[in-house]
């Protein structure tokens, strides 16, 4: 049984239709990486499979339960799942650390004692843990983002969804962020990727989804998928990126 | 004991014209007075900043029934001369605009960016010349509607006039009222004249506020 | 043209209770006005099309007409339905109904403020909606009205005088009853200013330094 399986989801806003019938499996220990144009639909998708939007017909299952917007499943889901915004949207109230300590603590994962060392756990994963006290302002674009990243990593989820975590950063911090997700991938995380960062998916995915007009137009591993395209589509893609 | 009558509301009508004076005196002579405190509040002389930092503070300290009972009651008793009503509760209602105004004015002119000074000073003009052909024109559409929506406060502020005996719209209301016996009709004849001159105001106040933010 | 203060000490313990009433009065008016405030914001943004629409002309017609008016419609007017309510108490009434169409306004705009993606952010943590409205809303919300929430409330203090016209209690009222002893209508009013400025500027101190120490993460200017 796949960790996540996507049938048949269908998604409009309005009279859009943003996602016409996908359909896709994500495996424990895959990292996912999901490539196509703007309105493809990318980010649709990333954001049904932990019911920031509610699809409109099939079905997403996590860990063989149906995705549904009812409020107690839906706290045990987005336990399990986590997911990092391009906007980071960190809390600009609360220090870093109460950042990150926040939900674990308020869902019960963590106690009030524990929080602290919880937060330092997570922040050395990403690089942080010196900033342990700062405020969101006071840090960088790419550092708000490594704290967006640990406050994530601090529920402990067996899934992670990355929306386009690199798209508001200036290019000089974009390495940095993408390094933490490298350590995260080889240490076995669940990882699926919205991204314009051909190299990172090229080098780090195990399995490349090309989304197109609201489809998964094609899928494989990153060799098949970029020195074989097989339809037009993919082919001129690849091209307007390199 | 009477019933309120055509000629009750007519004389609502006649006091309403009152309001309007006064309105036009607060304005007339309290938007000089607002516009060179604005300036003073942004010029480089800190002195001047201070004085108008002072005034306005003040000014907005005190509640305007105290400014207009100390311009008509106070003063003239001090200076021992007889004041006419309407200088009294004009200057109280100037110092009243001036205050208000020139704090809504000066939030306009620094709304404006710096780079626009830069970029006028530039052109070689003097500073004054920056400012009038400039910055002003750029202040005045940022400014405009809370410039508005301070008519609004001003309208509904005449009716304390009422309380020196001026026979405003407010005033007109109590004297039909205390004849009638029929406040909840006079009362309520007398919100819906303010409300009919204050609710176009907001609108208009309103909608160049929006036209303002999404210009932006 | 010569000043004498001299009188008014005599009336000192009068001015002293004439503050303490209009501080009571605006004490009052600023909480129940604030009741009103965050319960219309809430019934404004998610109540049944009748009550929001109830929300709106209440708003606006407390909003575009004097609270002169208001305050004697409630003290002239209430009695004609057998509800007598004495001068202070159709005061206290007048001004939180008053208030609370500014502060409905305030709130409703501060949570405006709050953008979707850190409600977003919140549920995405497996926060539930109150949880999220407690510890991520709610603070940044109340550093967005607070300049607008504070000064408010200064005009509401000043706006109290207004009690004097049904011969509420208040500061204002102590001024007019010791003028009519003293005839001393320069320094009453000039002391009677005087102390509301006095009254002002603590307020406006107090917030400064309540908001220094309530607000004290870093915003992007």
């Amino acid at each position: 049984m796949a960790l996540v399986e996507i049938r048949d989801v269908r998604k409009s806003f309005g009279a859009n239709e943003v996602l016409k019938g996908v359909s896709l499996d994500i495996n424990e220990g895959e990292i996912v990486t999901i490539i196509g144009r703007s309105g493809s639909g990318k980010s649709t998708l990333l954001r049904c499979i932990n019911a920031l939007e509610q699809v409109d017909g099939g079905e997403i299952r996590v860990e063989g339960k149906a995705v549904r917007t009812d409020m107690q499943d839906l706290r045990q889901l987005r336990q399990r799942v986590g997911i990092v915004f391009q906007a980071f949207n960190l809390f600009p109230h609360l220090t870093v650390e109460k950042n990150i300590t926040l939900a674990p603590v308020l869902t019960g994962k963590s106690n009030k004692q524990e929080a602290r060392q919880l937060a330092i756990d997570v922040l050395e994963r990403v690089g942080l843990a010196e900033k342990i006290d700062a405020y969101p302002e006071q840090l960088s674009g790419g550092q708000q983002q490594r704290v967006a990243i640990a406050r994530c990593l601090a529920m402990a989820p067996h899934l992670m969804l990355f929306d386009e975590v690199t798209s508001a950063l200036d290019p000089e911090l974009v390495g940095e962020v993408l390094k933490v997700m490298e350590d995260m991938a080889r240490q076995g995380m669940t990882m699926v990727l919205v991204t314009h960062e051909m190299g990172f998916a090229r080098d780090v995915a195990s399995k490349i989804v090309f989304m197109h007009e609201g489809r998964v137009w094609e899928q494989g591993t990153p060799s098949e998928l970029f020195a074989n395209p097989q339809t037009p589509e993919l082919k001129s893609f690849i091209s307007s990126i390199k | 004991m009477r019933i309120f009558t055509t000629s009750d509301l007519f004389s609502l009508f006649a006091a309403l014209q009152w309001t309007i004076v006064l309105v036009t005196l607060a304005i007339a002579l309290g938007a000089p007075l607002a516009l060179a405190l604005a300036l003073m509040r942004i010029s480089k002389i800190a002195p001047l900043r201070w004085i108008a930092a002072a005034y306005l503070q003040l000014v907005q300290g005190i509640p305007l029934l105290g400014l207009l009972m100390f311009f008509y009651f106070g003063v003239p008793v001090f200076l021992g001369i007889q004041v006419p009503a309407i200088v009294a509760v004009g200057i109280a209602f100037a110092a009243y605009s001036s205050a208000f105004l020139g704090e809504i004015w000066r939030g306009g002119i620094q709304a404006v960016k710096q780079a626009q000074w830069e970029a006028a000073s530039s052109l070689g003009i003097t500073r004054w010349q920056q400012f009038r052909y400039v910055i002003a024109p750029q202040a005045l559409r940022i400014a405009l509607p809370a410039t508005i929506g301070f008519l609004v406060q001003l309208i509904k502020g005449t009716s304390l006039a009422s309380v020196v005996g001026f026979v405003e719209l407010a005033r007109a209301g109590q004297l039909a009222s205390a004849a009638t016996f029929q406040p909840l009709l006079v009362y309520s004849v007398v919100a819906a004249i303010y409300f009919a001159m204050c609710f176009p105001l907001t609108i208009w106040s309103r909608s160049l506020e929006a036209r303002l933010n999404g210009a932006r | 043209m010569n000043l004498n203060f001299q009188q008014l000490w005599r009336y000192q313990d009068q001015f002293i209770e004439g503050v303490i009433l209009t501080v009571t009065l605006t004490g009052i008016a600023a909480v129940a006005g604030t009741l009103i405030g965050l319960s219309g914001a809430i019934l404004g943004r998610s109540g049944p099309q009748p009550v929001r629409w109830f929300i709106r002309s209440y708003i606006e017609i407390i909003r575009n007409t004097p609270a002169l008016i208001q305050i004697f419609l409630i003290f002239f007017v209430l009695p004609t339905f057998g509800l007598k309510l004495p001068p202070f108490e159709a005061a206290s009434v007048a001004l939180s109904i008053y208030f609370g169409a500014y502060a409905i306004e305030i709130i409703r705009s501060g949570l405006d403020t709050i953008p979707r993606s850190q409600i977003e952010a919140g549920a995405s943590l497996g926060l539930s909606r109150w949880e999220v409205f407690r510890h991520i809303v709610l603070a940044p919300a109340l550093r967005n009205i607070y300049p607008s929430f504070t000064s408010q409330f200064v005009l509401l203090l000043l706006g109290t005088s207004i009690a004097s016209q049904i011969s509420a209690e208040e500061l204002f009222h102590t001024g007019s009853f010791v003028e009519s002893r003293t005839y001393r209508s320069f320094e009453v009013y000039a002391v009677v200013c005087a102390i509301y400025f006095a009254l002002t500027m603590a307020f406006k101190g107090a917030f400064a330094v309540i908001g220094r120490l309530a607000f004290r993460w870093p915003v992007r200017r």
